[in-house]
């Protein structure tokens, strides 16, 4: 309220200083009506711009061959061809696919919730000699390209024999990941350090204190990893395609592809399986919409 | 987090006990973190500095051949630099549009209009996507003959690019997908224009300045931090931009060389992908890898001491 009488008032300054009326046009409500409107305008056609891949995804998946190729475009086919998606389920095993992809996923975020915290325990409330410049260089392997590593470690694997199984999108989830260890470790500094020192107090070892006291205090945080590392992992591409090499072992990522490079004519098919794909995830962003908007601020900018 | 001075006093052993205690303890707490970092970060960097310097095919035992991978990259390899050439326009051309476009429809999140999340989970929700399911749905949309968009343009009368088939046009295409799929970016934008200080704002507004000045002369300074860190995030994912191109472009047979049309999106990753697992040129593919490491990290370089001159800290300056 003060602000909107302040801003009259400079107004008013402004008027006895030029000596002129300001117009309709100029006039403070106008202008204001008018940035609105632009202002939902642009959002409106922002917005059916990022929509339409969707819906014409959706659309063609329900097509027939001659509808996917119809010019005008036909966007609500008549009638809706349903008998796609399960057609689409079968030209590729995406049933195989999906357990495939639940067994990685799920793996791998397994060994995310279990490494992470514990690591950015030890890098938060453990006082110990060295232990900031350890994090620092921690840190700065988040500048590594993947491709340094990517050849040395498939040679690695596939001197142990991992090549063609689902370890190596697994196993190395048990050993921390630098992102998810410095969100954690954010979150672990803001706990006063009182709570670790009753807990020390008491007689409670380190590890008591992490399970009993920490990891409850930091659940919002740790829903926020498990929603990044899962996506992460549902999104992986280049680790199957250079990992898994029979169709059996594909996960729903590098099954698409696969189909798409098979049947790369059949649209509708190809928009069905799409869906498919990622429905999971729609499903997923609308359920766990606050946990999402944490992360983002969590990843935050402050240095 | 306060220092030992400043804490209550709880009683300790004397000493070097307690140190050595804590220094063990942390040590085991992240001990995954050691392991992983050496098992999956130091030897394979180390690894492939040295596979760099030989000839392996994985069948055979590596043989040393020196700086030959590196001499063949630079001075005998054409696609080398297309690879090169093709990625730095992404990182020159879309970066800053991304850059600049995504702050764009910040600004527009960041108005206080109605149905505003609607809009923000519309434009986050393509960034979350498999970019498998992106590409390919994509792929559709731009094609030349069927697509929506070369038919909507030729509603509007408007020249139909051949988009992915057309050398010029295919990059730009690419951007396109990019720009579509960007909604992290937009957010974490969002999240530092929120973090404006409203104080700053009013005062500007006491002080006369309209909305379009107080925009750039308070906003977007207070905003440059943000900036910066889509700026290398931004830099380091194109630099290693791989997927979309890679399911639009590799071309319909298991041997056809992605890079279709023309080499026009035969980008550093993909030259480097080929070169490791459909030639099985494991040494020369460390070189490229290498060459990739410096690279990013002469432009980091470059991109952290320019900050100096654009990016305004709060508290510091």
């Amino acid at each position: 309220m003060t602000i909107e009488r302040t801003s009259e008032q400079s107004r008013q300054q402004r008027r006895a200083i030029t000596g002129r009326k300001p117009s309709l046009l100029a006039s403070r409500r106008f202008v204001d009506q008018f940035r609105s409107a632009a202002a939902h305008c642009i959002l409106i056609a922002a917005g059916i711009t990022f929509l339409i891949p969707f819906l014409w995804m959706l659309s063609t998946s329900l097509k027939t061959n001659l509808e996917v190729v119809a010019w005008p475009p036909v966007w609500i086919p008549h009638p809706p061809l349903w008998s796609n998606y399960p057609k689409s389920l079968t030209f590729a095993p995406f049933g195989t696919y999906t357990v495939n992809t639940a067994i990685i996923v799920g793996g791998s975020l397994l060994g995310t919730l279990i490494s992470c915290p514990l690591v950015a325990y030890g890098f938060s409330r453990i006082e110990w000699r060295g232990r900031d410049i350890a994090f620092f260089i921690y840190l700065s392997t988040l500048m590594l390209p993947y491709q340094v590593t990517m050849i040395p470690l498939f040679i690695a694997f596939k001197h142990l024999g991992w090549v063609g199984t689902f370890l190596p999108l697994i196993v190395p989830s048990f050993f921390g990941h630098v992102f998810y260890v410095f969100l954690l470790r954010q979150f672990f500094l803001t706990i006063p350090l009182e709570l670790s020192d009753a807990g020390r107090i008491d007689g409670a070892g380190e590890l008591t204190i992490f399970t009993r006291i920490m990891l409850p205090l930091v659940r919002p945080a740790l829903a926020v990893v498990a929603l990044f590392a899962f996506l992460a992992s549902y999104r992986d591409f280049i680790g199957p395609l250079i990992y898994l090499q029979d169709d059996s072992q594909f996960t729903i990522s590098l099954g698409l592809q696969a189909f798409q490079r098979e049947h790369f004519t059949e649209w509708q098919l190809l928009m069905a399986a799409s869906t498919v794909t990622v429905l999971p995830i729609i499903i997923l962003f609308f359920l766990a919409q606050r946990t999402f908007i944490q992360g983002i601020a969590l990843t935050g900018v402050k240095g | 987090m306060g220092t030992t001075s400043e804490r209550l006093t709880v009683p300790r052993r004397p000493g070097g006990a307690a140190q050595r205690r804590n220094l063990v303890v942390g040590l085991l707490f992240i001990s995954p973190a050691i392991i992983g970092f050496f098992a999956f970060t130091m030897y394979p960097v180390v690894a492939a500095l040295y596979y760099s310097l030989t000839s392996y095919n994985i069948l055979q035992p590596p043989t040393f051949v020196g700086l030959d991978n590196y001499r063949r990259l630079l001075f005998n390899d054409s696609d080398f630099w297309v690879s090169i050439t093709n990625t730095l326009y992404m990182v020159v051309i879309g970066l800053p549009i991304t850059l600049v476009l995504d702050l764009l429809i910040a600004f527009l999140l960041n108005l206080k209009l109605r149905g505003m999340s609607i809009y923000r989970t519309l434009i986050y929700l393509p960034s979350i996507l498999p970019s498998v399911a992106t590409a390919v749905v994509w792929l559709f949309l731009l094609n030349p003959n069927y697509g929506l968009i070369d038919g909507a343009l030729g509603v509007l009368g408007l020249p139909q690019p051949g988009w992915l088939l057309d050398p010029s046009w295919s990059k730009p295409a690419l951007i396109m997908v990019s720009l579509w799929a960007s909604g992290g970016m937009v957010l974490i934008y969002l999240a530092g224009l929120q973090d404006v200080p409203t104080e700053l704002l009013e005062a500007a507004e006491l002080d006369g300045a309209d909305s379009i000045q107080r925009t750039w002369h308070v906003t977007v300074p207070m905003v440059t931090p943000v900036v910066f860190f889509n700026l290398i995030i931004g830099m380091i994912g194109y630099f290693q931009y791989f997927t979309e191109a890679y399911v639009m472009t590799r071309g319909t047979g298991s041997n056809a060389i992605a890079g279709d049309p023309a080499g026009s999106t035969l980008f550093y990753a993909i030259y480097l992908f080929q070169n490791a697992f459909d030639f099985f040129k494991m040494g020369y593919a460390s070189a490229q890898a290498w060459i990739l490491f410096w690279l990013v990290v002469v432009f980091t370089v470059i991109i952290f001491r320019s900050s100096s001159l654009w990016v305004y800290y709060r508290g510091r300056n």
